[in-house]
């Protein structure tokens, strides 16, 4: 056991941000937007680094993938109390089309190159909502996974990890290595201190390409059309019940 | 962090996305609005970027939900305060070894504009703590940088700074209150006005007159509170700074030990003037702040009010007008970061241009959050609405720590003495 944990990290538009539409409708304008960490990946960093301070595990990896600004995102992390970062450069046409299965092949092939014990990554993003990237990353590491994790106990090589599902919470145990994804509930993330930012300069981020890890990130999907929410219409007030009716009834709805 | 946060209370408020006007008016949630050209992380370099990001999540997350509340209530938020401590806020420019973060001026100003947008009248005293703190560190020796400098860091005990008199407030070198030496305590009497925080803090960096008339004769003295001898007026009734108390600092027969004078006597007033100079570039970063968030509640609200059939965003005079104000905005910023990188550095007109920088960016910054009230129509008026204790808060920056006038003698004295 190596006692390492790598979590992944990644740069999202803000979510205080109000999103526009490109004129072209082949995405969202991203240009001088702001742009701030996953909250998820935040949680994630944030119970990577309660199980350091337990001593539970011994060190903890934060991986980025795309340009040159997710350092920010990277620095961010270790700002939180991660001891070191990975860079995995993608950029132009193949950050715009990275999605959640190029990045759980790198982030498989780089849990076997640092020999990790156990992956936390935010349960989604909230640019586009997939919740696939834990799931495929360990299917492709054939490790078992506890996703959307309200609370995570770890006990020598096996993990209890206590799942929020639709009809409550269920508790599964799972041996490591395993990957977890971490929902809103799990943990309150810290605010960097000032003294942890200015030592997070002094933390090394390595700089990796996908080729380096064997990784082809061409995409297999293609984005057609992006667009905005319909515009929500104007109701209708009715007298009486037989009209409501007689409405639902013309609008098919019953 | 803020995102997580803010969604937790998303979540627990059932509706993330209530409708725009509603949120706005009860401040429910906390837009941090974008506007590019008014983004305060332009040219910074990455580590400020990460100290402002702290600062601002925090001011939204911690300070922002409460500013109503703590200054309607008239409460000094300590345990918020505390909590900015242990982020490394309660002593930002003093030195690590006795506990501070020892970042610099610059770094100081992001911070504290940042930490503005929250609740100024707050920051506000956070910023005068941090002079306080800063004194003793830069002035005292290690007995006393020890003794009292971790616990201000740390904000386990506050501090208050004292100069001001009933009878001295621009005229501050002919203060009256005397410290006579006697065997190995000064004794004190006399009084201080407004003092911020006084009653509530713990220690009171106080300048008092231990030889002769005018500037030569005046000493710094740390003064602890529960010293007999030492009282407090009424707490005041202020149009603004609510979140912290203000009160008469009075001193009858107090004694103090000499082992408390920061420096040498006769350089207190010196060192009075050397923490103003600092302390002018935090107040005015705290009216920054103001009108930073002030200039962003304006053009939300100016988006959503519609009046003649259109909204407000469609008037060419409120277009002119947000331009203006954000103009000024910006114009302020920079005057007021390169006049804390001079301070930085010590250059030689370092005085002067923190003098210009509280001077114009205090004016400019009331004016700014003034209008973003007159935009906001009547609502602006109601203290459901955060602009309206932008302007209250700030109105008093343009007063404190040295009036906009007497920045005006600093620089005037400047430009005529090199003749």
């Amino acid at each position: 056991m190596s006692g390492r944990v790598l979590v992944g990290v990644k740069r999202v538009i803000d979510y205080a941000v109000k999103i526009r539409v490109k004129p072209d409708h082949t995405g969202v304008v991203t240009d001088g937007v702001k742009h701030s960490m996953n909250p998820f990946c935040e949680i994630a960093v944030e119970e990577a680094v309660k199980l350091k301070e337990k001593k539970l595990i011994k060190e903890v990896v934060a991986v980025s993938c795309g340009p040159q600004q997710v350092q920010e995102t990277i620095r961010t992390a270790l700002a939180m109390g991660a001891d070191r970062g990975i860079h995995v450069e993608v950029s132009g046409k193949d950050y715009e089309t990275l999605g959640p299965l190029q990045v759980s092949k790198i982030l498989a092939a780089l849990a076997k190159k640092e020999q990790a014990d156990l992956i936390i990554l935010g349960k989604q993003a909230i640019d586009d909502d997939c919740n696939q990237t834990g799931q495929m990353t360990a299917a492709l590491l054939d490790w078992p996974q506890g996703t959307f994790a309200s609370e995570v106990t770890l006990d020598a090589d096996k993990l209890k990890v206590v799942r929020e599902i639709d009809g409550g919470l269920e508790t599964i145990k799972i041996k490591m290595p395993a990957v977890v994804t971490a929902d809103l509930r799990l943990n309150t993330p810290r605010y960097a201190t000032l003294p942890n930012i200015m030592k997070a300069k002094k933390k090394k981020i390595a700089n990796v390409k996908p080729a380096d890890l064997g990784v082809d990130v061409s995409s297999r999907l293609e984005v057609l059309k992006v667009d905005e929410p319909p515009q929500r219409q104007a109701g209708v007030k009715v007298e009486t019940v037989d009209d409501l009716v007689g409405k639902l009834k013309e609008a098919g709805r019953i | 962090m803020a995102a997580a946060r803010a969604l937790a209370r998303g979540v627990l408020l059932g509706s993330y996305s209530i409708c725009r006007s509603r949120s706005l008016i009860f401040n429910s949630v906390q837009k941090r609005g974008i506007a590019a050209c008014i983004d305060p992380s332009i040219g910074l370099t990455d580590e400020q970027k990460e100290f402002q990001k702290v600062a601002f999540d925090f001011a939204a997350n911690e300070m922002a939900p409460h500013m109503a509340e703590w200054d309607q209530k008239e409460i000094f938020p300590v345990e918020a305060m505390r909590k900015a401590a242990q982020l490394g806020f309660g002593g930002i420019y003093v030195n690590p070894d006795v506990g501070g973060s020892g970042l610099s001026r610059l770094d100081t100003s992001i911070i504290f504009e940042a930490l503005s947008t929250g609740c100024v009248s707050t920051t506000a005293y956070i910023s005068i703590h941090n002079m306080c703190a800063w004194m003793i560190d830069t002035f005292g020796n290690n007995e006393q940088r020890e003794k009292f400098c971790p616990d201000l860091c740390s904000m386990q005990r506050f501090a208050s700074y004292c100069l001001t008199e009933p009878g001295s407030g621009s005229d501050a070198a002919s203060l009256l209150t005397s410290a006579n030496l006697k065997g190995d305590h000064y004794i004190l009497n006399g009084s201080k006005a407004f003092i911020s925080g006084g009653g509530d803090t713990d220690v009171y960096v106080v300048m008092c007159r231990t030889g002769g008339k005018g500037p030569k004769g005046i000493s710094c003295l740390v003064v602890e509170k529960g010293t007999p001898g030492l009282s407090f007026g009424k707490k005041e009734k202020k149009v603004g700074w609510n979140s912290q108390p203000t009160r008469a600092v009075i001193f009858e027969d107090c004694a103090v030990p000499v082992t408390n004078r920061l420096g040498a006597e006769g350089e207190g007033f010196s060192i009075a003037m050397k923490g103003l100079n600092g302390g002018r570039i935090n107040i005015a970063s705290c009216s920054l702040g103001a009108a930073h968030a002030s200039v962003l509640l304006a053009r939300d609200h100016m988006c959503v009010r519609k009046q003649f059939g259109e909204t407000l965003s469609n008037s060419q005079f409120l277009q002119f007008r947000l331009a203006e104000m954000a103009t000024k905005l910006v114009a302020s910023r920079l005057l007021l970061r390169q006049a804390a990188v001079a301070l930085q550095e010590g250059r030689p007109d370092a005085v002067s241009l923190c003098s210009m920088a509280k001077l114009f960016v205090t004016d400019e910054c009331f004016s700014i959050c003034n209008q973003a009230l007159q935009i906001h129509g009547g609502y602006g008026y109601l203290k459901d609405y955060a602009v309206q204790q932008y302007v209250r808060d700030i109105r008093v920056h343009q007063i404190l720590e040295g009036t906009n006038e007497v920045m005006r003698m600093i620089i005037a004295r400047s430009l005529l003495s090199e003749s």
